[in-house]
């Protein structure tokens, strides 16, 4: 049976994660998730927005709260840990009614803020299972060596994400086990990349990211997996900057789950989106041979 | 530390807002250390988060708000899932930035011009539109060179679009801007 939800995009999958947007979009198509955007949907100020003032971004994600309880959906889904984080805070703050009443007040229309929001990792892990997905996986990632990159904010704080472990989270690597993949052990796998200071402050950012590719690359993986936007702009198309300021030289292919289950289904093309990543992934894909996920570029 | 000056002495006002706008009680906290212990930050500040929320008990509010480590604090939430008082440090963390802000004691200038320029993007156009967001901001801060080096790669990759993404309901994100600064003024 086909699930409903409402979709919220987020601003990064416009630009600089299009190909998390779109082989995510094509992921649910095949695995029997309806995704129907919030139409108009706003950005809802991500970390400029919290750390400038809670009102003011809790009115901003109550926007696409209150268009989306117009919908006839079972709840709202975004593939954007940032956006998650958001959402969510947001919508737990608005259980004290005095800043619920605050927040329509500068939104200017009432809000229920009561649908569930969850990451397409979870209604993916939770509404079908891992088991159903191993049985989709006809074109399984044989020999594919990852570590699983969660991110830092994807289950945290625990108490308003409520999913999965905050320590030691295992969905990804689960899902990915069952793709067919090699999961290697991953201690960096909710450590910070450093992402909300991309532009700003470089420096922090070498030093974090750099990290999480030293630790990969000394783990043996051949690619990092993850499921945030800002994680994987910083690990893949900064990954040359990073290079430059520690004096390494990585070349890891930083991969967004949904592509990989998109080729563990068989499934190729503009959708998985491959060649927007930064550092290629085709000469490794190509050398796991005929079967695993049968990639061309 | 410096001892005993006039900026360190006590301050209660101080921290009955932060308590009020943080809803923690900043009691709480025995000093454990393991906010610090897991932030990834910690090298780059100042003071370590612990002694910010030290500097939040003991009312020493100048020293606390024109620190540089609440504005390279990355939100990343893993003080407050280690925190075994159950504070929410990040929360701290945010509304001191909120503090700072409003009382003008912004010690790092370029994030704070970030956080502006990506907010007036959402404010224009509803969503953030890169191109413009980096315009505005090496307008503000006069850093050009910038991720300069990224965006041949964002270009060749598709990822940058010269055309804002606006929203048809535009006008209701700037009324939420709109009455926002009303209802703080
Ligand atoms: S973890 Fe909590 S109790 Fe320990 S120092 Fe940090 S804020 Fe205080
Ligand atoms: S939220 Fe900020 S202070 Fe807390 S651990 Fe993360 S970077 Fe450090």
């Amino acid at each position: 049976m086909s699930r409903r939800y409402a979709y919220y995009p987020g601003c990064s999958g416009q630009g600089t994660s299009r190909e998390y947007d779109s082989s995510t979009r094509a992921m649910c198509q095949e695995l029997g998730f309806e995704l129907i955007d919030i139409p108009d949907w706003n950005c809802c100020g991500s970390t400029p927005a919290h750390a400038v003032d809670h009102l003011l971004s809790a009115s901003l994600v109550a926007r696409n709260l209150a268009i989306a309880e117009d919908m006839d959906v079972e709840g709202i889904v975004t593939p954007c840990p940032s956006c998650l984080k958001n959402l969510k805070t947001s919508q737990h703050r608005m259980l004290r009614p005095e800043f619920h009443q605050e927040v329509q007040r500068v939104l200017g229309r009432a809000v229920r803020a009561d649908l569930p929001i969850k990451s397409v990792l979870q209604v993916l892990v939770e509404d079908r299972g891992i088991g159903w997905i191993a049985q989709q996986a006809t074109a399984p990632l044989t020999g594919l060596k990852v570590v699983p990159y969660y991110g830092c904010i994807m289950n945290r704080p625990p108490d308003v994400m409520r999913f999965d472990d905050p320590e030691n989270p295992m969905a990804l690597d689960n899902l990915l086990t069952a793709i067919g993949a090699e999961v290697l052990p991953f201690a960096l796998k909710t450590d910070c990349c450093g992402a909300s200071l991309g532009t700003t402050r470089r420096d922090v950012v070498a030093r974090l990211s750099g990290r999480v590719l030293d630790a990969a690359a000394a783990a043996g993986a051949d690619a990092i997996v993850t499921a945030c936007p800002l994680c994987q702009m910083n690990l893949d198309m900064r990954q040359a900057q990073i290079n430059k300021a520690n004096g390494s030289s990585h070349r890891l292919p930083v991969f967004y789950y949904s592509q990989l289950i998109m080729l563990a289904t068989g499934q190729q093309g503009e959708r998985v989106g491959l060649d927007k990543l930064c550092v290629s992934p085709f000469s490794l894909l190509e050398s796991l041979g005929p079967q695993a996920g049968e990639v061309r570029s | 530390m410096p001892a005993t000056t006039l900026t360190n002495s006590y301050d209660a006002a101080f921290v009955a807002e932060v308590r009020r706008e943080s809803e923690q009680n900043l009691a709480l906290c025995y000093q454990c250390g393991n906010c610090t212990a897991g932030c990834p930050v910690s090298f780059a500040y100042d003071f370590p988060v612990n002694q910010i929320m030290y500097l939040v008990q003991t009312g020493r509010k100048m020293e606390a708000l024109t620190s540089h480590a609440i504005w390279l604090c990355a939100s990343c939430e893993t003080c407050t899932t280690r925190c075994p008082n159950d504070i929410d440090v990040a929360r701290v963390m945010d509304v001191l930035r909120h503090m700072a802000r409003r009382e003008n004691l912004v010690a790092e200038h370029s994030i704070h011009a970030f956080w502006n320029s990506f907010l007036s993007s959402v404010e224009r156009y509803g969503r953030v539109f890169e191109l413009g967001l980096m315009a505005s901001y090496i307008g503000k801060t006069g850093r050009v060179l910038t991720d300069a080096d990224l965006a041949p790669v964002a270009l060749r990759k598709g990822k940058l679009t010269f055309k804002p993404h606006d929203i048809h309901g535009v006008a209701e994100v700037r009324d939420i801007f709109k009455r926002y600064r009303e209802h703080r003024s």
